[in-house]
């Protein structure tokens, strides 16, 4: 097999962790916007935990980019 | 009016700044021959024995080379010998070096130079030193007045490292941690922010450096953990025999996972960043058009104040799962 179906398939892969990062942190922001729509008083803390969170889950994203990115430059 | 003119010029500055990190990027592919972006971008996110400024002869700052091996002894030189004038890597008194490492005759040695990390650490251990311990000075002066100047810029964030992600997770046995998860939580945040810098190496994104904090994490938790905490690990209580037997491999491989975790998420949210940056940035060398590389400096721009969030929510979230497991430690044992 060529190296080029692994530099294809890190290309897949990259796509997915995009995927895979929109849900999470589409869902996470999504009910941060309900939580601030019932209840204004506590919009600072909600939206502070919402950043801590979304970065959490961006790094798990981040983490199978690097791994795409490693794949790719061995080509 | 002036007020207003002084924003403006501290704006430009700090868009400027923002920019200028494009310009150490600028002069490496004028070297003539193909533009290999993935060789630049590895070479700027990873480890090197030199510090690269800028394209030049003063350009270049030539770092010490500290090896160590049985035949040679200690050997200490600068890494100007592993170059030629024309920046090709030739052998000096049998050592090469080669992809980063160096080699003695082919075999391996102890190195310890000072590399760019090396550098870095050194840099931010002083300003840790420099900025805190004035603030230190100033909260012994002004003890019971109103805080002024670096000490009333340290202080809340101190108070907030210690209200909102010690104290609640540790309880009450809290002080004899808060020195060490005050200095990580620094550390860390320095560390990020240095390396978001023109021209600065990339120093929390080394997994050895992350991972010399997750060993602190891991000896400090196992250390303080007390009969509780072992019993739960390795005998958990409230739960029926078979089960226990299931438990115990999974809590005991839990006991590394999680120092495991803190060092990946800090070592890939810095490194991944850094990368998507370079990477944009070497879009526009790739398309060699002026209009891509506006759009992409626009866009740098961005992902750079996006940088500087995540360099202090990772700071944030290393901390708190620091204190989060020395909290787990040293609980009290709840009675089922």
């Amino acid at each position: 097999m060529d190296i080029s179906y692994a530099i294809m398939g890190a290309g897949i892969g990259a796509g997915l962790a995009a995927i895979g990062a929109g849900i999470g942190i589409g869902k996470i922001g999504g009910s941060a916007m309900e939580g601030m729509a019932r209840q204004t008083e506590a919009s600072g803390k909600i939206k502070s935990a919402m950043l801590i969170i979304a970065a959490l889950i961006e790094v798990a994203a981040l983490f199978a980019l690097v791994i795409c990115l490693l794949i790719s430059f061995k080509g | 009016m002036s007020a207003f003119s002084h924003k403006i010029t501290r704006f430009f500055l700090v868009l400027a700044l923002l920019f200028s990190s494009v310009f150490s990027f600028a002069a490496d592919a004028s070297e003539g021959g193909e533009f290999n972006a993935s060789e630049v971008i590895l070479h700027h996110v990873m480890d090197d024995h030199i510090w690269h400024f800028w394209d030049g002869h003063y350009g270049t700052l030539y770092l010490p080379v500290i090896v160590y091996s049985s035949e040679r002894g200690l050997d200490v030189f600068s890494s100007k010998n592993f170059y030629d004038d024309h920046h090709n890597a030739v052998a000096y008194n049998g050592y090469t070096l080669d992809h980063g490492h160096i080699y003695l005759n082919g075999n391996s040695v102890f190195d310890i130079s000072i590399t760019k990390n090396v550098a870095m650490l050194f840099i931010n251990a002083a300003l840790l030193m420099v900025l805190l311990l004035a603030a230190a000075k100033g909260a012994k002066q002004n003890a019971g007045k109103a805080p002024k100047g670096l000490q009333s810029f340290f202080e809340p964030i101190i108070v907030f490292v210690r209200d909102e992600i010690v104290k609640p997770n540790i309880g009450h046995h809290y002080e004899k941690y808060l020195p060490y998860l005050l200095t990580l939580f620094f550390f860390i945040l320095f560390g990020n922010l240095l390396g978001l810098l023109p021209g600065a190496g990339n120093m929390t994104g080394n997994i050895a450096v992350t991972m010399t904090l997750a060993v602190f994490t891991f000896i400090i938790t196992n250390v303080s953990g007390n009969k509780a905490y072992w019993s739960h690990i390795f005998w958990t209580p409230g739960v029926p025999l078979p089960l226990r037997i299931v438990i115990l491999p999974v809590e005991i491989v839990g006991i590394f996972t999680k120092p495991f975790s803190l060092m990946i998420r800090l070592f890939v949210a810095i490194t991944a960043g850094h990368i998507v940056l370079l990477s944009l940035i070497s879009l526009a060398f790739i398309f060699q058009s002026v209009t891509v590389g506006f759009v992409s400096s626009l866009i740098v721009l961005f992902i750079n104040l996006i940088e500087l969030l995540v360099a202090g929510i990772q700071a944030y979230v290393f901390t708190l799962f620091t204190s989060l497991y020395i909290g787990m430690a040293t609980a009290d044992h709840e009675h089922h």
